[in-house]
């Protein structure tokens, strides 16, 4: 339970962090901790008390299993993520080199 | 036939990579692959429209129900699917071929073509998917490859748009991957036919409801409704014009209104609350996406606003009819109400695109998106403006074109569900939406006020003959739509889709086949 809650506290750390910074790599890296804290809910869900790891093997005894299937989808979302997260830096980076700066303050081109 | 299904991913990501190999060596390739590409899969959207009878289950792999499990991965094409298949594969062929001219003065062109493909492959798979992980799957990779494209001129503006609607997307992203893990949680499994299954079995309705307001937040802030739209004027602006006309025609649709559809009838029961706040939702982006839209001057901004505002007549007509039956009220009216939903979908796609490729026109022969500096563009440019006029009166509901057809269904269907204030404000929008597309008409083709381009030197005339084209196909289309009300065309276009909304209970069986 204590683990839930601490997924919880990751994702509000990572919405802070989206919502109240002004430095655009501050907003990626609050977006990577919310995904991070989703990644940690999904394996809890998947997470039996005792289980193994779920591969058959010669002479087992045990048979109570962590749910393979969060594992699945949490490698391809680990992946997306990565592709999400190197786009975002490097547009971020494309934005420096134009603006000169980071401050999403001084970066306010569009309105109305 | 169900061996045809994977074609409407496999070709289009197929057509990606080859663009991006090839594409390097000769130049021109992927400016007519991505056309043949697209016109072969509207081809196969038609086939399979004349044909379908029942849902086409494809199980990914091959494998069978076990123990009355689904274990493969499903895709599933039915009415529902096909319409939304045939809206993007036809305006993408149609954006695709308009942009052969278009993109010819852009360096990188084979880049841009890659990620069309990519971005279509994505929304196609969203629109076949029958398992919750494949639809976040899929939609990572039309939102990714729509990211870039929104950045593809990569001046300040570009990508300052890009960025923000890469912060509110993966924001978006991850409420519906957290929703997912919450239904997988509730339900062990992840197939949607499946997981109305065991919803409908289940006890505890509150873990229902908070996935219910996560998803729809989410699926909500790909689809730009109104508390969530603050990306989409910036996002579509800034894209090039032929991306704009995917994106406001077709990306909002395919990623965020399709899935809330299908999710919210065909997974979930359909209850009074949820349909209330889509009614609401629905209510709010049309009034306040088109008081947003009377005040601006940029004429690809203007159009953006636009879009929610005709988006929020869809999930109006969705939402009417949900409530209707929730309420167990009569079924023709719900029909109606969906019917009207649905045919505005298609009716918004055809004429936002077309807007947004005359807009494209425009700029590529002016290089001018300011409409008080533009003006007496009608003698120069015939084509353009012949067909931007139909398709303004299209949007504002004149009759004869398409828009004004599906609007009075909506209205119709409001008045007799008993909504008066509803149909009401749906009027009231529409004559705002008349009034600001006057607006466009007059400032930029036929007031000789401004004529900055004249100041400046250009020749203005006639765009070539693939923009030309794809535009009169797109104006031609928004006079033949109204056909659709014709009970022997809508049967064969319409009707399966609506049925697969109003007879949400049956979609788990006929995917499942127990």
């Amino acid at each position: 339970m204590i683990l839930f809650i601490l997924a919880v506290f990751l994702f509000l750390i990572g919405v802070y962090g989206v919502v109240a910074k002004r430095n655009l790599i501050k907003i990626v890296i609050g977006i990577a901790l919310m995904e991070y804290s989703v990644n940690l809910f999904l394996i809890l869900v998947g997470y039996v008390k005792g289980g193994t790891a779920p591969i058959l093997t010669e002479g087992m005894t045990k048979d109570l299993f962590v749910d393979p299937l969060p594992q699945a989808m949490v490698l391809t979302a680990i992946v997306i993520g990565l592709a999400t997260t190197a786009l975002l830096l490097a547009i971020a980076i494309r934005i420096y080199k134009k603006y000169g700066t980071f401050d999403i303050r001084e970066i306010k081109n569009l309105k109305g | 036939m169900d061996f045809l299904v994977p074609l409407f991913v496999v070709v289009p990501l197929g057509g990606a990579f080859l663009i991006a190999i090839i594409g390097n060596l000769a130049r021109g390739f992927g400016r007519y692959f991505t056309s043949i590409v697209f016109a072969f899969l509207t081809g196969l959207c038609i086939y399979f429209m004349l044909h379908l009878e029942g849902p086409v289950v494809f199980k990914v792999g091959g494998w069978e129900l076990f123990e009355s499990i689904p274990i493969a991965i499903y895709m599933v094409i039915d009415g529902l699917s096909i319409y939304l298949l045939l809206i993007i594969n036809l305006i993408g062929f149609l954006s695709a071929f308009y942009s052969i001219s278009y993109m010819k003065r852009y360096t990188a062109e084979s880049h841009y073509y890659t990620l069309f493909c990519l971005m279509t492959a994505g929304m196609n798979g969203v629109v076949m998917s029958g398992d919750l992980f494949n639809i976040y799957v899929f939609l990572e990779i039309a939102a990714i490859a729509s990211y870039a494209l929104v950045a593809f001129e990569i001046e300040k503006e570009q990508l300052e748009a890009s960025f923000k609607y890469q912060v509110l997307g993966g924001v978006s992203s991850l409420f519906i991957l957290l929703s997912i893990g919450f239904l997988y949680w509730y339900t062990s499994t992840l197939n949607i036919a499946d997981v109305s299954r065991m919803i409908v079995a289940g006890g505890k309705r509150e873990v229902v409801i908070f996935t219910q307001v996560i998803l729809l937040s989410g699926f909500g802030l790909k689809a730009a409704m109104i508390p969530f739209h603050a990306w989409l004027p910036d996002a579509h602006s800034s894209a090039p014009s032929p991306i704009s006309s995917m994106l406001s025609g077709v990306l909002i649709k395919a990623i965020g209104a399709y899935v809330i559809l299908r999710l919210f009838f065909n997974m979930f029961a359909i209850t009074y609350n949820i349909g209330m706040v889509i009614t609401v939702i629905g209510t709010l982006s049309m009034v306040i996406g088109v008081l947003l839209a009377i005040g601006q001057w940029d004429i690809k901004r203007l159009l953006a606003y636009h879009s929610i505002s005709q988006m929020g007549y869809v999930i109006l007509g969705v939402g009417i009819g949900m409530l209707v039956l929730a309420n167990n009220g009569d079924r023709a009216v719900a029909t109606l109400s969906i019917a009207g939903g649905l045919f505005h979908l298609f009716n918004h796609a055809v004429f936002k695109g077309l807007l947004f490729l005359n807009a494209g026109a425009v700029e590529y022969e002016t290089g001018i998106r300011d409409m008080k500096k533009l003006g007496g563009l009608s003698a120069k440019m015939p084509v353009t403006t012949s067909t931007s006029l139909s398709a303004s009166m299209s949007i504002s509901g004149i009759p004869p074109f398409n828009g004004f057809f599906s609007k009075l269904i909506i209205i119709i269907a409001a008045i007799q569900a008993g909504y008066y204030v509803l149909s009401i404000l749906a009027v009231f929008v529409s004559i705002i939406t008349l009034a600001s597309f006057l607006k466009v008409q007059r400032y930029t083709f036929f007031n000789r006020s401004g004529e900055e381009w004249e100041k400046r030197g250009k020749q203005v005339r006639e765009v070539p003959f693939s923009m030309c084209f794809s535009m009169i196909v797109l104006a031609i289309l928004c006079f033949v739509l109204s056909t659709l009300i014709v009970p022997s065309v809508r049967d064969v276009i319409l009707t399966p889709a609506v049925d697969v909304l109003v007879k949400a209970g049956e979609y788990t069986t006929a995917v499942l086949g127990y």
